[in-house]
């Protein structure tokens, strides 16, 4: 297949699931003629018609409170948040109901939903439209929080977490949408649970996942250049975490560091850093460094490149964490 | 031009406070079916009593009462077809009865061994007890969507109260549900009381008014008429059927106790009002009604105080002997398969037996 972008891999993915199952629905805000406002379900209305495709009132707590329903009826939803910004009003519905179901019914009742919501910030955005929300999930007990690099692994995350039985939130890194990969697509690969080597090598390990993956390529390959072998490590699935792939790393390299949007406080690199002193703590040769955006509201769009982690920051601190 | 705020709406009522007939009482019910009625109504009242006393007697956590508003439960709940699924909040024990959920397995709520009441919610078509306000609401508008994919003829009814009808989550549930046309019964108690706030404090219009903004009829029903109720539900049932999509229900009732077995209502009402309400009981009036119907006599209510009586005691036995659950089972059920990370925490308390 010749490139795929990520938006276009995510639309055949929710295309081959819905024709996989036809209990799979699709809605959200301005998902059906417009095809979404980053036209990821662009032409599945057209195909699979307006019952199994369709548009909401803007309602985000009604778009994830209906999923409770839905599910309950059988139905498998798949409910698009048009931005992370716009997802909070529906933090009710996913933290009291949708995370809690299947423990409050004693597993009688699943709730196989998924969740996409466009995240995290590079786009030049508005406000409220470079959020990272990933925490809030990854925090509450009973949901699976995944977050694609790539577009063939963004088909084989989404294919997988409408597989699943139980929910997924699935956060699109936007700035990658238009990012373009060579390959199949296909579901073969690793699954929700598993993080995977998207570089090898062994002075250090970079932590990260979603856009945060390609930066970290970047500096990766002009470290290489100074003669610093950086293995890169893609989490992908931030809930179930993959603790053992961590400490592998750690435990060949004995330096990491850990790469995220979101603020420093608090973020998923605090949990990353607490797995590697429980499970690696006589491995490591270093401090473990955090490459973070700061604790304050994520800025305008002049200001944003200060925000995210730099490929330059990032191989600051694998050459701090390397000369220690 | 003049502005002009929404009318009263008027309250549907068959049966007057004193069991005197102000409406047509056909309402489709045989006459066994119209004494099942009150069967339910006197059971469920003498079932709650009993949660009250067992919570003060350390055997329930915290229990919240539904006495007074036994009608409207009751009568909506068996206007439902065996298909239709209930949504309930969290004092819809007497509606539950009537769909005939495990009263045991559901009382494990508030007995605090389990969370949402262990009963099978799909099989009794009746969704797990739910405490954030309102939010069951929209829950109900998704199935209903499920049911009208799926073209079953079913229906949804939510049960919320006077104060969940301020929740965002009412609006976004009877907006989808308009546009959706799902086949969902909105059913407001409205019970006069959200905890200490009274409803002239809660909002400033009929709740049952607000329905014509969304689109669909709404209606205002004595809540404490039990025939009233189970017309006006089956009206909505069919209309949700044959496909003309939702209605709100705003039931006119009292809840004669406190807002929960931990509230002190004197704090915030007078003896007067509850006394008032007390003359509108739901089960004297419909009682005074079956027998001025000659469709009750005195040995056949005997016999249902006796039956309740009986029922509950042995409810009581069941659940006072329940012990906690495994604490093992905390980990079992958060996911399909417990990811390795929690598969470590579940070790580290209980190693590998059931605690």
């Amino acid at each position: 297949m010749p490139d795929v972008t990520m938006v276009g891999a995510l639309n055949t993915a929710l295309r081959d699931a819905m024709r996989a199952d036809p209990r799979t629905l699709v809605f959200g805000e301005d998902v059906g003629a417009l095809g979404g406002v980053f036209r990821v379900t662009e032409g599945l209305q057209d195909e699979f018609g307006t019952e199994r495709v369709f548009n909401t009132p803007i309602a985000e707590a009604g778009i994830a409170g209906i999923c409770v329903g839905l599910a309950m009826a059988e139905w498998r939803p798949v409910a698009e948040m048009q931005f992370d910004g716009f997802s909070y009003p529906a933090l009710d519905q996913v933290i009291s109901h949708i995370a809690k179901y299947r423990e409050r019914t004693r597993g009688r009742v699943p709730m196989p939903v998924v969740i996409r919501i466009p995240s995290f910030g590079g786009i030049k955005g508005k406000e409220h439209h470079g959020e990272s929300p990933e925490t809030y999930y990854a925090h509450t007990a009973g949901l699976k929080v995944v977050v694609p690099s790539s577009p063939l692994d963004a088909y084989r995350l989404l294919r997988r977490s409408i597989e699943d039985p139980d929910p997924v939130i699935f956060l699109e890194p936007k700035s990658r949408y238009w990012s373009k990969e060579d390959g199949e697509l296909s579901t073969d690969g690793p699954g929700i649970g598993s993080a995977r080597i998207v570089r090898e090598g062994g002075a250090c390990v970079l932590i990260t996942f979603g856009a945060m993956v390609g930066r970290c390529l970047e500096a990766a390959s002009a470290l290489a250049e100074e003669g610093i072998e950086c293995a890169v490590l893609d989490l992908r699935s931030l809930v179930p975490l993959d603790v053992d792939a961590i400490a592998e790393q750690v435990r060949s390299t004995g330096r990491a560091v850990v790469v995220h949007e979101a603020p420093l406080t608090l973020g998923m690199g605090a949990e990353v850093v607490a797995r590697i002193v429980e499970e690696a703590f006589d491995h490591l040769e270093a401090p473990v460094l955090r490459v973070t955006g700061p604790d304050v509201p994520y800025p305008p769009a002049a200001l944003e490149q200060h925000y995210l982690p730099s490929v330059e920051r990032i191989a600051k601190a694998a050459r701090a964490v390397v000369a220690y | 031009m003049s502005i002009e705020t929404a009318a009263e709406i008027p309250v549907e009522r068959i049966v007057d406070p004193d069991g005197s007939v102000v409406g047509d009482d056909d309402v489709g019910l045989s006459d066994d079916g119209k004494r099942e009625l009150l069967r339910q109504m006197i059971r469920c009242r003498r079932l709650d009593r009993e949660c009250w006393a067992l919570q003060r007697q350390g055997e329930l956590t915290v229990y919240p009462p539904f006495e007074g508003q036994e009608a409207a439960q009751v009568g909506s709940a068996s206007a439902l077809g065996p298909e239709d699924f209930v949504f309930p909040s969290f004092r819809e024990l007497a509606a539950a009865v009537v769909r005939g959920v495990d009263v045991v397995e559901y009382l494990e709520y508030h007995r605090g061994t389990w969370h949402g009441g262990p009963y099978d919610p799909i099989a009794s078509r009746f969704a797990p007890i739910c405490v954030p306000v309102g939010t069951q609401i929209v829950h109900a508008v998704g199935w209903a969507l499920g049911a009208k994919l799926d073209a079953t003829g079913a229906c949804s009814l939510a049960y919320f109260g006077d104060g969940s009808a301020s929740e965002g989550d009412f609006h976004e549930a009877a907006n989808m549900a308009a546009v959706f046309v799902a086949p969902a019964i909105l059913f407001c108690q409205n019970n006069g009381w959200a905890i200490s706030v009274p409803a002239s404090e809660q909002y400033a219009a009929p709740i049952a008014a607000r329905a014509a903004g969304y689109g669909f009829p709404g209606a205002r029903v004595d809540g404490n008429d039990v025939l009233a109720v189970y017309a006006v539900t089956k009206a909505a049932a069919e209309r949700a059927r044959s496909g003309e999509g939702p209605t709100l229900i705003e039931a006119m009732t009292y809840r004669i106790g406190a807002h929960s077995t931990a509230d002190d209502d004197s704090r915030y009402r007078a003896g007067p009002e509850v006394d008032a309400w007390r003359e509108r009981d739901p089960i004297a009036r419909y009682r005074t009604y079956l027998l001025d119907r000659g469709l009750l006599d005195e040995t056949s209510m005997t016999a249902f105080d006796d039956e309740a009586e009986a029922w509950v005691a042995g409810i009581r036995s069941e659940l006072t002997s329940l012990g906690p659950p495994p604490a093992a089972e905390m980990f079992d059920h958060a996911f399909s398969e417990p990811p390795a990370t929690l598969e470590r925490q579940r070790h580290e308390r209980i190693g590998d037996g059931d605690a």
